[in-house]
């Protein structure tokens, strides 16, 4: 789990994770902003359903894979927040025409 | 979303902007040739000065002065004229110099004259049992939190590995009053005597002095447990233990609610080798390195490949090698024109990488750390463990392309990056070959993944065609 700074405690934006509002840091790219929200886990895997969550944050590892706006399998740590941004943990597989 | 729009046709399109991409765009903008530089991140500066333009982090003495070095290239590269394309992915490279590049969900094709690869560096593969679960995750990535959006551990927080970035994020954790609980170190006892022959540049170099004073820092707040030679991360679901041995053989456990892992760093090679540049096996860097001359230049006529993405030398050899790469691009398109003082960036480059040969070899990670057993898995995307490879291997897989077939091992989206490395070593261990008879993937186009809907909507131009059927 992570804290921020006090001194990185500016620019809050509002996103909805699971459908739920937290307030982040305009800046964050979707993973920070998961892991500031204390989001444990951001998806289930394809092949055995284990939880996963931000292992490299810099676009290799491909496990902070969730849905933003919509779209799946998104890098979280690619992306970054938007005002109003809807992210959503991803279990398992994704559906077709999701 | 608007479109961004591209010229067909640049003199020099740079592919990353960390200090060695920043450097050669600068040089070759400022010699009057048209630059275009793609970065797949959200600002400049790459990873060892990532966020260096728009840190929460102000204060100096947080972050360190090395990493405030960085605002001074990417003060120069803002007014070097350059064009600066953020968010940026490049997903095809051909060995015509055609580049597919995807912007906020479109793509498209451009073609440049001189392309210099910068893709920069990734933290080798910690293949120990558990390096899955949530609430582990590498010491670089964790850093990259820190510079980006001022987020530190809460809870029990553990560093394990080796390395100079362990020690450099600890100092920095020190410095923003985070307590670390312990520090495992799996530097291995041996090192000591392949690194010796270069202990003297070493001592002689300004290494030496802010090495020392960041291991006395953080060694006098943080338990630090030496010669570890077991590691693993225990929980179900999520990191609760941390559990390591040291030479006696004994195993010992701690809770831990971030356990951050990392042992050096390799180059980012997929983009490269994609488009079919030549790379081989690095002993002693433990990883595949392109072969380029003194200027960068690679086995494709008019690819240059610069930074940590060359062969790791840290970011003030990224920035000379930039350089370098700039001085030959400037001087075929552009004769003439001002050059950097090739003669001093030569010198500066040796005296960086004579000093850190010592620090390769001393902090060369152990095989027990490179060559996992058992059900510790290697491939993280299709979760494929040790004893898998072991077992297709003895099948008569041969090698890492075949392995694919036997066990979509590498076939997930991180296309290699995070198992590459293992499986060679794998491979290599039980056949009784060298690396670089085992081999490596055959990285293919495109080397992050887009869209159905992205390609089809690109021009069918030939380049377009080309640069989708490879």
């Amino acid at each position: 789990m992570f804290r921020r700074l006090h001194e990185a405690n500016d620019n809050p934006c509002k996103v909805f994770i699971d459908g739920e509002a937290f307030a982040v840091r305009d800046g964050d790219t979707v993973a920070a902003a998961l892991l500031a929200a204390g989001v444990g886990r951001v998806r289930l895997t394809p092949v055995s359903g284990a939880a996963r969550a931000p292992y490299c944050m810099m676009g290799v590892c491909f496990d902070c894979l969730v849905t933003v706006d919509g779209i799946g399998n998104r890098q979280g740590c690619m992306i970054r927040v938007r005002d109003g941004m809807r992210i959503d943990t991803q279990a398992g597989k994704r559906e077709l025409g999701q | 979303m608007s479109q961004t729009t591209l010229s067909d046709h640049y003199a020099v399109a740079v592919i990353g902007a960390g200090p060695g991409g920043l450097a050669a765009a600068s040089a070759c903008a400022r010699a009057g040739l048209e630059t275009v530089v793609f970065d797949e991140q959200p600002s400049p500066g790459g990873q060892i000065y990532r966020a260096i333009t728009d840190t929460p982090l102000k204060r100096e003495a947080l972050l360190g002065k090395d990493y405030w070095c960085g605002a001074h290239l990417a003060d120069a590269f803002k007014a070097s004229g350059a064009r600066y394309l953020s968010g940026a992915t490049v997903w095809s490279l051909t060995p015509e110099r055609e580049i597919g590049v995807s912007i906020a969900g479109h793509s498209s094709m451009t073609h440049a004259s001189r392309v210099i690869v910068a893709s920069g560096a990734l933290e080798r593969p910690f293949p120990v049992p558990g390096w899955t679960l949530p609430g582990v995750m590498t010491a670089g990535g964790a850093q990259i939190l820190l510079k980006t959006s001022g987020l530190v551990p809460k809870g029990r927080t553990v560093l394990a590995g080796c390395g100079p970035l362990l020690w450099l994020l600890a100092a920095q954790y020190l410095n923003a009053g985070v307590k670390i609980d312990a520090m495992l170190d799996t530097t291995p006892a041996g090192n000591l005597a392949q690194a010796r022959p270069h202990l003297l540049r070493f001592l002689f170099s300004p290494y030496f002095r802010k090495g020392i004073a960041l291991v006395r820092a953080v060694k006098r707040s943080v338990t630090v447990v030496s010669r570890v030679t077991r590691l693993r991360a225990v929980g179900e679901g999520r990191v609760t233990h941390v559990a390591y041995s040291v030479q006696d053989g004994t195993e010992r456990q701690m809770p831990v609610d971030t356990l951050l892992l990392h042992q050096g760093v390799v180059p980012n090679v997929n983009l490269a080798m994609a488009a079919g540049v030549e790379h081989y096996w690095d002993d002693e860097q433990l990883c595949w390195v392109p072969r380029v001359d003194e200027y960068g230049a690679s086995s494709i006529d008019g690819v240059a490949i610069v930074g940590d993405g060359a062969g790791i030398g840290g970011a003030r050899a990224a920035e000379y090698r930039g350089m370098l790469a700039a001085v030959a691009t400037i001087r075929a398109l552009s004769p003439g024109s001002p050059l950097p003082d090739e003669k001093s960036v030569r010198r500066a480059l040796s005296a960086e990488l004579r000093a850190r040969r010592f620090v390769d070899l001393f902090y060369r990670p152990a095989p027990a750390f490179r060559q996992p057993v058992d059900d510790t898995i290697v491939c993280r995307c299709e979760e494929v463990t040790a004893r898998q490879i072991e077992d297709a291997v003895a099948l008569g897989c041969p090698g890492p392309n075949q392995m694919k077939a036997f066990l979509r091992c590498g076939m997930g989206p991180c296309q290699g990056r995070l198992c590459g490395l293992t499986l060679t070593e794998l491979i290599a261990k039980r056949r009784a070959l060298t690396p670089q008879a085992a081999g490596y993937y055959h990285v293919r186009t495109p080397v992050k993944p887009i869209t159905v809907a992205e390609f089809a909507a690109l021009p069918k131009t030939p380049a377009a065609i080309k640069a989708a059927e490879r």
